[in-house]
């Protein structure tokens, strides 16, 4: 346990800069976002949570990929050359232990033995990631009930608890040890503290939602039952909900040609678009919006847990709630599914 | 007064449904968010307590009736009616179908002026005719509603609806000498390096995420112009050159079609006011046409006719 005083906070943010780039939250228009921190920006930390995820800082919106050039004069002429692999060691401060619970998700699709994506695995390896525990949870907040806390240590390397003057804080692996020593963050600090605060935090969650009984039920049943027409009917096929969720991480990839050079993207895509599922044929096995709305729950809350055997692909953070546009509340959607 | 109102579209609604005269009817739903609503479909009268009626009922319903072939009740406030006029014009709803059961509006709030003017989390807010109490859990905040409209409602020039079967409440009185351009007029006056420097800086945060076209009653392309790949007219990445093509394309898109219900606005998660481009080109349409979008169903758009008598030279 480590306690650290808020000047020392900033000293020792200073210090890593010689060994890490610094992610974290800033300010950007009316909302906070994460971005790598300018040389004298300090991290903004006591908002409730950054409008979109964590999720960009290993796994940016559009990235590219490789570049190539056919221009003979050019010295790789005719080559590929890859981009976005060559990653330093990076610190991502200030993150909520839903999104950083959120990586452990999305590791499971990344870096699995077929078909590991050293687009995403090299970046997440470099990255220590500095957790900032929550004391004031949103009415939208339910990560106590997929298996986080306002105090969840799942995916972080140390976990900070803002009290008064100073912080408390817990490293949690050996990636936490070094940086929290190259930080100079040595102080001795109370447990009893942190844990006072987390059963605190802990009451303050005032939104649960069941999704035990969604396991055991049979996948045609979900599929197959009657309430999607309803739960759809709002929806705009926008693609807020999955490029604000910290678990969505469907992705696009596309050549951009110019001439005889090019690159190719990765871009974030969305199930909720038409064009996701549309085929080179021109068939589309989900045309109808009712049938996209379907996937997404049916992925976030059956598909990812009967493959993985493990608990649902959400995190409780309750960005979709806060931004869908025309509301429509995923913890409606687990109700309805928990009591098919 | 709003509870009467609710009642009247209550009523309307399952009158409708009793006597088959729709197959559905198309409201809101109390939302699971303050100062939020979401779109609901009733089809049977002992449903229709589920629709509601507040300063919260902000997304263009016209959207959700787009190539339907049902018979639709619609609560339409002026707005709405504007875009189910041009709708009917376009071909992607007959007047036959629907029953427009028009609503006089005095205005939608605009949700994150709220939640950026308070310093809480607002677990309620309760609305007294033009006075709202925005409650936290140990703070609350008051605001006159003038204050907290959206941009677009605070400038409306057609609250009462157009177009429609049933109206359930008095029209509402339209406010005198609104200056709809005043803020497009201070962006034409800006020299071009501003200008553009305005326009990069309003779209800078854009995700692509589409909100504001799927939202929009008139963006109804089977395949929008930003997923066309044969030809890939515009890239999918975040690139400042893409996205600012994609504003502006389809806002030129919505030109003499757009009647501002503020839709966009209203469901663009990074709370990009990309009215401005779409305001420009309809006072353009009023400078240039005199024309105002689904003001009735029997005149057509002008970028979509052609009248012997229009003034450009190079078409004779």
């Amino acid at each position: 346990m480590i306690k650290i005083q808020k000047q020392d906070w900033e000293k020792g943010l200073e210090k890593l800069k010689s060994g890490y780039e610094l992610f974290g939250p800033v300010v950007d228009k009316d909302a906070w976002e994460f971005r790598k921190l300018e040389p004298d920006q300090l991290p903004v930390l006591g908002m409730a949570n950054t409008r979109l995820s964590a999720k960009s800082t290993v796994f940016p919106q559009s990235q590219v990929m490789f570049r190539y050039s056919l221009e003979p004069s050019k010295e790789d002429s005719g080559g590929m050359q890859a981009e976005g692999l060559d990653v330093k060691p990076r610190a991502v401060l200030g993150i909520r232990p839903c999104d950083a619970a959120s990586f452990q998700l999305v590791k499971k699709n990344f870096d699995n033995r077929e078909y590991p994506d050293p687009y995403w695995v090299k970046p997440f390896e470099q990255t220590t990631f500095i957790g900032f525990a929550c004391d004031q949870p949103l009415q939208t907040c339910f990560c106590t009930s997929v298996g986080g806390g306002p105090y969840g240590e799942a995916g972080l390397d140390l976990l900070f608890s803002e009290n008064g003057d100073h912080f408390i804080a817990k490293a949690l692996t050996e990636k936490g040890d070094i940086l929290a020593k190259a930080a100079g963050w040595q102080t001795e600090g109370d447990a009893a503290e942190l844990e006072a605060k987390r059963v605190a935090a802990e009451k303050k969650i005032s939104t649960t939602v069941a999704t035990d009984r969604i396991k055991t039920s049979s996948v045609l049943d979900l599929f197959n039952a009657p309430f999607w027409e309803e739960i759809a009917f709002a929806c705009l096929n926008c693609g807020t909900c999955t490029f604000s969720c910290p678990t969505c991480w469907c992705f696009d990839i596309q050549d951009e040609v110019k001439g005889t050079e090019g690159k190719r993207m990765r871009n974030w895509d969305s199930c909720m678009f038409p064009l996701f599922t549309l085929e080179g044929s021109g068939h589309n096995p989900r045309p109808k919006k009712e049938q996209r709305v379907r996937q997404r729950f049916m992925h976030k809350l059956k598909y990812y847990p009967d493959k993985y055997g493990s608990d649902v692909q959400c995190v409780g953070c309750g960005r979709c709630i806060q931004l869908c546009p025309v509301n429509i509340d995923i913890r409606q959607v687990c109700e309805s599914m928990n009591n098919l | 007064m709003v509870t009467t109102t609710v009642e009247k579209i209550r009523e309307l609604s399952a009158q409708l449904l009793k006597d088959k005269k729709v197959d559905m009817v198309i409201g809101f739903q109390k939302g699971s968010l303050p100062m939020s609503n979401e779109p609901v479909m009733v089809k049977r009268p002992a449903d229709v307590d589920k629709l509601v009626w507040d300063s919260h009922c902000s997304v263009n319903l016209a959207s959700y009736l787009t190539d339907r072939k049902e018979k639709i009740g619609v609560i339409a406030k002026g707005c709405d009616t504007r875009n189910i006029a041009t709708h009917i014009i376009e071909n992607k709803i007959s007047r036959e179908q629907l029953t427009i059961i028009g609503v006089p509006c005095s205005g939608m709030i605009d949700r994150r002026k709220v939640m950026n003017a308070v310093g809480f989390e607002i677990k309620e807010l309760i609305e007294e005719s033009d006075r709202v109490i925005a409650k936290g859990d140990d703070a609350e905040k008051r605001f006159n509603k003038a204050e907290i409209l959206q941009e677009n409602c605070a400038v409306c020039s057609h609250p009462n609806p157009v177009l429609f079967d049933e109206l359930v409440s008095d029209p509402v009185e339209v406010k005198e000498g609104i200056d709809r351009y005043a803020d497009v007029r201070e962006i034409e006056a800006m020299e071009t390096d501003a200008k553009w420097a305005y326009f990069e800086d309003l779209l800078s945060n854009c995700i692509r995420c589409y909100a504001c076209r799927n939202a929009c009653p008139l963006c109804y392309c089977p395949t929008c112009f930003v997923d066309e790949s044969e030809p890939q007219w515009v890239g999918k990445s975040s690139d400042a050159v893409d996205t600012r093509t994609f504003h502006f394309l389809r806002a030129y898109h919505c030109a003499g079609r757009c009647t501002d219900c503020g839709s966009c606005e209203r469901v663009c998660p990074m709370g990009i006011k990309m009215r401005a481009f779409t305001r420009k080109l309809e006072k353009d349409c009023l400078e240039s046409f005199n024309w105002q979008a689904g003001l009735n169903i029997e005149q057509r758009p002008p970028l979509d006719s052609f009248n012997p008598a229009d003034p450009d030279q190079f078409v004779k």
